[in-house]
């Protein structure tokens, strides 16, 4: 069966369901939501249809700017650990045999599914007084007395490290395994110890795919909005975390579109950053 | 040394996967109204209080319903689109594949912040079906890239030798391709469902002020009072996660959905 145009309606009758409903429930609510960010506020939470800047002009405060510097820190250094954690591993996965690699797969693919909920529960409870690693530590006698590591920046990192890594290891994932194996073998036949060929043949032939999951990555980490709020404090918390404040609990549905806008623009240009720095890296 | 060096590095990152499951697996366990860990006396009781305690059962039937039927309709959109693709030349069709991708591609918040916006400008604001659409629509992703994955390994030659033999469109699909693609369905739908059983923010902005799914529920529990059964639940999930994946891994092919091979060998 060749492929061909459609022609008619009932040719065509497949596609129209879907595209009504992607139209419907994506298109037209996200319209809706860049409409909202240029709405005026009304006392009492509602907000009336006009054109205003305001919204994009609290940008401008220096509270908005600590909160987009330190969600920006924070997305950072997920991605940068992220990716030093998982290159590695993803590496010595990808060499192993095939039921070892499912095995991971499905252990990756269950912690990425977790609600964010029960991982921010999970660490909270890990590196809590009473039930947490410090207890283990006291115990090995490596410390005095068990200590609460929740809040803190540290909690905040690890938790976010742990949802990202598999993250990071799914997206570098196909390109390791299809990576040439005769290319690190030539580098141990002359001469090159494992470390080596890792660090100067497996790494420059991955450059374009790291750079992608990096970016990816960070991506990913700028749209935490629950572990900021379950492991830090309020000096934590993310540009995900103010949208969803200033919507539900301060009833300022303009402001929250507005810096919803701002992310989605954040993170369109980062994408379009990768796919530059793909065709730059390839060339 | 280099063995050893490996499965050292593989190890070490296997127990930093695996301890907070372990920690809350054993909090579950505690006998008193506690989350020490290791558990002090042995209860299954925290089990149990998800089935019995009215309000945490409710929570879990509803969570249950949203990722049933979010899942389907998930499917139903996907299967439809991906299908034209593959047997239409319709280059403009493309623009629907980039919108079914898009949502899960951007921060979460932006997907929830939009249908509160929209639902709370056309009324519907805390209608339980809501929830379902918005689900759908923020996971189709997923069974749109595994059909995708599934229409582009079947064997052209196979519908054609279908069609040569006098069989219309709608019988090939029936009897040539949708047994073929029937596994990428089911694995689409499994991804579909456990990441919507999973997840909160969406489902929080939609129907959270009117009724708790069990993520929202324990989020709502870490603020006002800790109980065991927030680590019974978590385990719950973490094993009906684990399960749904071992199962699309035990009957379709993981390495390849996750693409390890390209779609050509």
């Amino acid at each position: 069966m060749r492929r061909e145009p459609a022609r008619g309606l009932v040719q065509h009758l497949p596609v129209i369901f879907p595209g009504l409903m992607l139209t419907i429930f994506f298109i037209v609510p996200f319209g809706t939501m860049v409409a909202v960010s240029f709405f005026r506020r009304q006392q009492g939470g509602f907000y009336v249809p006009d054109f205003v800047l305001a919204n994009y002009a609290r940008f401008l405060t220096p509270f908005f700017g600590n909160v987009l510097v330190f969600s920006l820190y924070l997305a950072i250094a997920v991605a940068v650990v992220s990716l030093i954690i998982a290159v590695p591993f993803t590496y010595l996965i990808a060499r192993s045999r095939r039921v070892t690699q499912v095995l991971w797969l499905v252990a990756l693919l269950s912690i990425l599914s977790l609600s964010e909920v029960i991982i921010g529960f999970a660490w909270s409870t890990l590196l809590s007084r009473t039930a947490g690693i410090t207890n283990l530590l006291v115990r090995l006698g490596l410390m005095e007395a068990p200590q609460a590591l929740v809040p803190g920046f540290g909690a905040v990192l690890t938790g976010m490290v742990y949802q990202a890594m598999p993250y990071a290891v799914l997206v570098l994932y196909p390109s390791m395994v299809r990576l040439d194996p005769t290319l690190t073998e030539a580098a141990r036949t002359l001469g090159a110890s494992p470390l080596k060929a890792f660090f100067t043949v497996v790494l420059p032939a991955l450059r374009t795919t790291l750079v992608a999951t990096l970016i990816m990555a960070f991506i990913f980490a700028l749209g935490s909005y629950l572990l900021p709020q379950i492991l830090g404090r309020p000096s934590h918390w993310t540009l995900s975390v103010l949208i969803t404040d200033q919507a539900l609990y301060q009833s300022n549905m303009p402001f929250a579109a507005a810096m919803a806008v701002f992310l989605v623009l954040v993170s369109l240009a980062l994408v379009a950053l990768t796919m530059f720095a793909g065709k730059k890296l390839e060339a | 040394m280099e063995r050893a060096l490996s499965r050292l590095y593989l190890a070490l990152v296997g127990i930093f996967l695996a301890a907070p499951i372990v920690v809350v697996t054993g909090v579950s366990f505690n006998e008193k109204q506690n989350l020490a860990f290791p558990p002090q006396g042995f209860s299954l009781h925290w089990f149990a209080e998800i089935f019995v305690n009215p309000e945490w059962f409710r929570a879990l039937i509803a969570s249950v319903l949203l990722a049933v039927t979010s899942a389907a309709l998930a499917v139903a959109i996907a299967l439809p689109l991906a299908w034209f693709l593959w047997r239409r030349l319709a280059p403009w069709a493309q623009v629907f594949q980039l919108l079914g991708v898009a949502p899960f591609t951007l921060p979460p918040v932006i997907t929830a912040l939009g249908f509160l916006t929209f639902w709370a400008t056309s009324g519907f604001y805390g209608q339980p079906w809501t929830a379902v659409i918005a689900h759908a629509i923020f996971f189709v992703t997923l069974p749109l890239v595994t059909l995708t994955l599934g229409f582009s390994s079947i064997d052209r030659s196979l519908t054609e030798a279908a069609a040569t033999m006098g069989a219309d469109d709608r019988t090939v699909f029936r009897t040539v391709v949708l047994p073929l693609i029937l596994p990428y369905v089911v694995s689409g739908y499994a991804f579909a469902f456990v990441l919507s059983l999973n997840e909160y923010i969406v489902a929080y902005m939609t129907i959270g002020f009117v009724r708790e799914t069990l993520p929202i529920k324990v989020f709502n529990a870490l603020r006002y009072g800790y109980t065991p059964t927030m680590a019974a639940v978590s385990v719950l999930f973490v094993a009906v996660t684990a399960a749904v994946f071992g199962l699309i891994a035990r009957f379709g092919d993981l390495p390849k959905l996750m693409g390890a091979m390209s779609s050509k060998d």
